[in-house]
């Protein structure tokens, strides 16, 4: 097995493990980690496109390289504006759930 | 090998003016931010009517290639004439909003309002620049930043206030979109692997039908479809408009989920027309079809007027993807730009703008009785008539009565879907134009109920909010007039026209 076919198929694991915790995870936290999850995956399958496109002397294909940063960057302020999100919900009504049905969601 | 056309600096511009307004009210904070805003709004619709005027002159899709680095290498912006009526669409009812907002959001001396007052401007202005982004973008990776700018801009909206309730409904917005862009993230990675580009033009001259493009076009599209709300991924949208302030909910609802629409439609019409097939066409009209019986039946049950306005989206939103099947030539297995597409365009300008209006409208009434219950509307027509009649003209809109522009729009539409002979489609239209007509006039006939003594209003409404409503109910109500004209011009600088 070759190191692009490895990576990629870590890359597809940690995807899938990405969308099934995004969706089955109840909690929001878990669910910003399982998008991270799903964030890395695709950032690895970046890595592997770049090495399987290794030409002209260089170890890798320069673009998805340039691609990954800005992608890691929009994650991240992602990641950044929905803990924020998470914080201001438990701060305004002590509970971080998003069902309005439990806590006191149902105030206003 | 593509290069700057003349007038393509407006393109630059369209992007730059809404940013440095961003940018400017970050330094300056405070009460300039709604100035910013409101000065840099005329200017921006000037540079939209700049941009249409330049496509419908020279025929042709401006360009203008960053930098000078010509794709694959550099970045290009690319604005054919469906972009062009997108951005002055955009224009339009941001100002419109804008002008509606000013007494929402009007700084006022409090700090705690003062915040309030200067997130929306600034948001405002980032929605609008994003937008300009996603209807400019010439590859697949700008569209991607673009469509996460746009989301980071509209989930503060949803939560002004900062009630839990809609700081919930803001996170769950986020969490649908962020699902959304992975994945669109996902399928560009692999058509990068695949192409070893991502730029539109020369993507679509290179693709060719195989699994790996089917599995990158559908992680794509499901990725979009999430961000649209198309059902079912529509489950953040009525949550989302429940608490958002009218003004927020009407870019939103008008603006914001176009974005990602008009991204499937440069995914499936220009990256790759001859990849979905026939099944794949259909396959999305079943959920436009199901958006449309789903959401105008749970709109007819609701019983506050903003979450039947909500739902009413979530169906209206269904007719855009019902023209996917009725673009799609047997012959050449394709989807090819014609009646069809234009249909699909005008409903989204249409809905922009009725909705807008409608929402707009709702906040009125809220304003004047201190609530929005469908049952308690007695007496409101009677006490603000412009508004009730801006929210009549926006219904005739979505209903599809002539001369408004959804007439327009569901008469290309039911016009495709015969001459293709695809009668389900247009049984589908004809079922939600009546159920369309249900909600509308459920609302209407309690609005216009009779009343023993005048009402009270609970709280004063500005004479202005009232006619920037009615003028953009006014557009959208008279927008199917310019088929008068030659509706052609939507078809002007189509990238992959010449390419195939």
């Amino acid at each position: 097995m070759s190191a692009t076919v490895l990576f990629g198929l870590c890359g597809a694991l940690l995807v899938g493990l990405g969308v099934y915790g995004l969706i089955v995870q109840p909690q929001p936290l878990r669910k910003i980690l399982a998008f991270n999850l799903l964030g890395s995956g695709v950032f690895l399958l970046f890595g592997v496109i770049a090495r399987r496109g290794a030409a002209a002397g260089f170890g890798g294909d320069p673009v998805p390289q340039a691609l990954v940063i800005t992608g890691v960057v929009v994650a991240f302020a992602a990641t950044a504006l929905a803990v924020a999100l998470l914080l201001r919900l438990f701060e305004v009504s002590g509970t971080v759930t998003l069902r309005a049905d439990d806590g006191e969601g149902r105030d206003a | 090998m593509l290069t700057t056309t003349p007038g393509g600096t407006w393109l630059v511009l369209a992007l730059v003016v809404p940013v440095a307004g961003v940018l400017l009210a970050m330094i300056l904070r405070g009460r300039h931010a709604e100035r910013i805003a409101l000065v840099l709004m005329p200017a921006g619709l000037a540079i939209a009517v700049a941009i249409a005027a330049g496509v419908m002159a020279t025929g042709g899709p401006l360009s203008y290639v960053l930098g000078g680095w010509a794709p694959p290498l550099g970045v290009a912006l690319r604005a054919d004439a469906l972009a062009a009526a997108m951005m002055l669409t955009t224009a339009l009812v941001i100002g419109a909003v804008g002008v509606f907002a000013r007494a929402n959001f009007a700084t006022p001396a409090s700090a705690s309002g003062a915040r309030a007052s200067f997130t929306f401007w600034t948001l405002l202005l980032a929605v609008w620049g994003a937008l300009n982004a996603v209807f400019l973008a010439g590859d697949l990776f700008t569209l991607y930043v673009a469509l996460e700018l746009l989301t980071f801009a509209a989930v503060p909206l949803v939560c002004l206030d900062g009630r839990a309730e809609t700081l919930r409904a803001a996170l769950r917005y986020l969490l649908f979109a962020l699902l959304g862009s992975a994945l669109y993230l996902s399928g560009a990675v692999i058509l990068y692997g695949m192409y070893g580009t991502l730029d539109i033009v020369l993507l679509s001259s290179l693709i060719r039908a195989e699994p790996a493009t089917w599995a990158a076009g559908a992680l794509m599209t499901a990725g979009l479809l999430a961000k649209t709300a198309l059902f079912p991924l529509h489950l953040w949208l009525p949550p989302a408009h429940a608490g958002a302030p009218p003004a927020a909910s009407a870019v939103l609802s008008a603006l914001v989920v176009k974005g990602s629409f008009f991204l499937t439609v440069r995914l499936w019409f220009d990256v790759m027309p001859g990849v979905p097939g026939d099944a794949g066409a259909q396959l999305i009209a079943v959920l436009g079809a199901a958006a449309i019986l789903y959401g105008s039946v749970v709109a007819l049950r609701q019983a506050r007027l903003k979450l039947l306005i909500a739902y009413s989206t979530v169906a209206q939103i269904g007719y855009l993807f019902l023209m996917f099947p009725l673009a799609f030539d047997q012959g050449t297995g394709q989807l090819e730009s014609g009646a069809a597409l234009s249909g699909g365009l005008m409903q989204a300008i249409s809905h922009a703008t009725a909705k807008a209006a409608m929402f707009m409208a709702a906040g009125l009434m809220y304003a004047g009785l201190g609530h929005d219950r469908i049952a308690d509307l007695r007496g409101i027509a009677r006490a603000l008539p412009v508004t009730v009649i801006a929210f009549g003209l926006g219904g005739i809109s979505l209903i599809g009565l002539p001369p408004s522009g959804g007439f327009l729009a569901k008469w290309l539409l039911l016009s495709a879907a015969v001459t293709t002979g695809q009668w389900w489609w247009a049984v589908v239209m004809l079922v939600g134009g009546l159920l369309t007509s249900g909600y509308i006039f459920l609302v209407l006939a309690r609005a216009m109920g009779a009343t023993d003594a005048p009402l009270a209003l609970a709280g004063p409404v500005a004479r202005s909010r009232e006619w920037i409503t009615l003028a953009l109910a006014l557009v959208s109500a008279l927008l199917g007039l310019v088929a008068l004209t030659d509706l052609d011009f939507l078809q002007i600088g189509r990238p992959v026209a010449g390419l195939r």
